[in-house]
């Protein structure tokens, strides 16, 4: 894990692996914004890293700032890596959208668009999927309020 | 002027097209906006999210031994594996070790899932392609193992066998009878398989060539499972992280390289051998052990992050549960193979006939619930 830890290292951008207590499952990558796309095409583009697989893209909320999340797997290399992108502005999220680089990212982007509201700038078809497109809000954040209280136990 | 209007109709003129959401060949509530030249396909547009049931979102409510219920209704062909994956990251999270017993017997109902989740899909692929009597072969052999189902845990599709721990009850006295009994039958039928579909002519002209997936293409948008691996591409989880007791077993990971509906067709039926075979290597060596670990009553999982991927019959997918302490995660996320396998659905329906859509959605294997959650 080290040697992929130097690797990254590497390529010269701002990047932080979080100290944690316990070790995680896999090798985490903290990183702003405005920097995702730059670092995303650095780690599929670079044959010591190649991650060209996007296995799972997902926003979670959280109270201070909205965070999307890339695993990335290569399928050469056999190795794994978690890319977390912080988004500051919480009220008003956009990241650069990593289509471009992974095609499965125009379903799962749609995804998080919906439920989270992130806006992924140049993204060719930026619509919501799953919810109706006249629904106002986004349901997974966590000041989302449901009038209806189906959710609520 | 009369020539003039004659000469603009023959001129190809695009028009739209909505297939679904009411369609058999959509297998569920599916809508696809077809941009059609003539009977060419230029565009496919899918409309997704009829049956969106926000399972996320109620899971952030729920505990994590009623999540595991919810994972029942999203894909539900391969719901024993869905389950499992959620109790796999349960336990993976409580640093809990189940015993052997339990992790046998989750395989061996696993690759009995997959292969009634195979047998129904050839059945409805038949049945598409305008085979009436495929159908009624797959749900034959099919009733065996919801036989064994029923006997096991109480249902035939929502199954609900597993909890975090282990298993909510130990097999019963017959299981393995009736488990040895259901490969001698099924292994002199799947052959027939073959001679009903494989080897007939309309059926080969109507797959072969047809729908092609490269292997880039596949590893870009994430086609997983017989989907993929019919691209050449070798992504079976149960092969590069195998849980539960895959590493205890000898299989084949079953790869073609054509990329075309036919070599998605031979997978699965290849992957229905290799199911049989995983069974046969273990239905004798059950070990004893507990069938259940003993959990708390409220399960908090540490402040943690956990990822687990299992391969359904669909493909892998995976569950991410970030937790903070609590007896709710914090986020719940499915990846399901079917949203990805869905969204290359474009990239090989273009350029085709509309009735070579029905092929490529029947090879897809597409599962609606699992795409909306």
């Amino acid at each position: 894990m080290n040697v992929l830890q130097d690797k990254i290292n590497s390529f010269g951008i701002e990047i932080i692996f979080p100290e944690t207590e316990t070790p995680t499952q896999f090798l985490t990558i903290e990183i702003s914004s405005e920097n995702t796309h730059k670092l995303i095409s650095e780690l599929k583009n670079n044959p010591d890293t190649s991650f060209d697989y996007l296995f799972c893209q997902t926003g979670v909320d959280f109270p201070e700032h909205m965070e999307v999340l890339y695993h990335l797997r290569s399928t050469t290399h056999q190795h794994e890596v978690v890319v977390k992108a912080k988004i500051k502005n919480r009220e008003n999220p956009s990241i650069d959208s990593v289509y471009d680089l992974y095609k499965t990212a125009e379903y799962h982007e749609r995804e998080i668009f919906d439920l989270f509201g992130v806006k992924f700038n140049n993204h060719p078809d930026l619509r919501r999927i799953l919810l109706d497109d006249e629904w106002e809000g986004h349901p997974l954040r966590k000041d989302y309020v449901d009038e209806i209280n189906i959710v609520e136990l | 002027m009369s020539v003039k209007k004659i000469h603009r109709i023959k001129e190809s003129q695009e028009y739209f097209v909505n297939m679904g959401p009411q369609h058999p060949s959509t297998h569920g509530v599916l809508r696809l906006l077809l941009t059609l030249d003539g009977e060419t396909i230029t565009n496919v547009e899918p409309h997704l999210g009829y049956i969106h049931r926000s399972i996320e979102k109620m899971c952030e409510k729920d505990s994590y031994q009623q999540i595991v219920h919810l994972t029942d209704r999203m894909d539900y062909l391969s719901c024993h594996m869905n389950n499992e994956a959620v109790c796999l990251a349960v336990e993976k999270g409580l640093e809990l070790e189940v015993s052997d017993r339990v992790k046998v017997i989750r395989t061996i109902m696993s690759e009995l899932t997959r292969l009634s989740s195979h047998q129904l899909w050839w059945g409805v692929m038949g049945m598409d392609l305008g085979a009436i009597t495929s159908f009624l072969y797959g749900f034959r052999d099919r009733e065996m193992i919801t036989d064994i189902f029923e006997e096991t845990c109480g249902a035939r599709l929502t199954m609900n066998y597993n909890v975090p721990g282990g298993l909510m009850f130990d097999i019963p006295a017959n299981f393995q009878t009736k488990v040895k009994e259901f490969i001698t039958h099924f292994r002199k039928k799947l052959p027939e398989y073959d001679q009903l579909m494989t080897d007939n002519v309309i059926f080969r002209n109507r797959t072969e060539g047809i729908g092609i997936l490269s292997k880039e293409d596949a590893i870009s948008y994430g086609v997983t499972g017989p989907g993929g691996r019919a691209s050449g591409w070798n992504n079976d989880i149960r092969k590069s992280h195998p849980y539960s007791a895959y590493n205890k077993v000898d299989f084949k990971e079953i790869i073609y390289t054509e990329g075309d509906s036919f070599a998605r067709y031979k997978a699965r039926i290849q992957e229905m051998w290799e199911s049989m075979n995983i069974i046969e290597q273990l239905i004798d060596n059950i070990p004893e052990g507990n069938y259940r670990e003993k959990t708390k009553a409220v399960i908090k999982l540490p402040k943690t992050e956990i990822y687990q991927s299992v391969e359904t019959a669909r493909g892998e997918l995976g569950v991410y549960i970030n937790s903070d302490g609590k007896k709710n995660p914090y986020r719940v996320k499915f990846r399901s193979p079917g949203l990805s396998n869905l969204n290359a659905l474009n990239t090989m329906a273009k350029g085709g006939k509309i009735a070579d859509l029905v092929t490529i959605m029947s090879t897809l294997d597409l599962v609606i619930p699992d795409i909306d959650r």
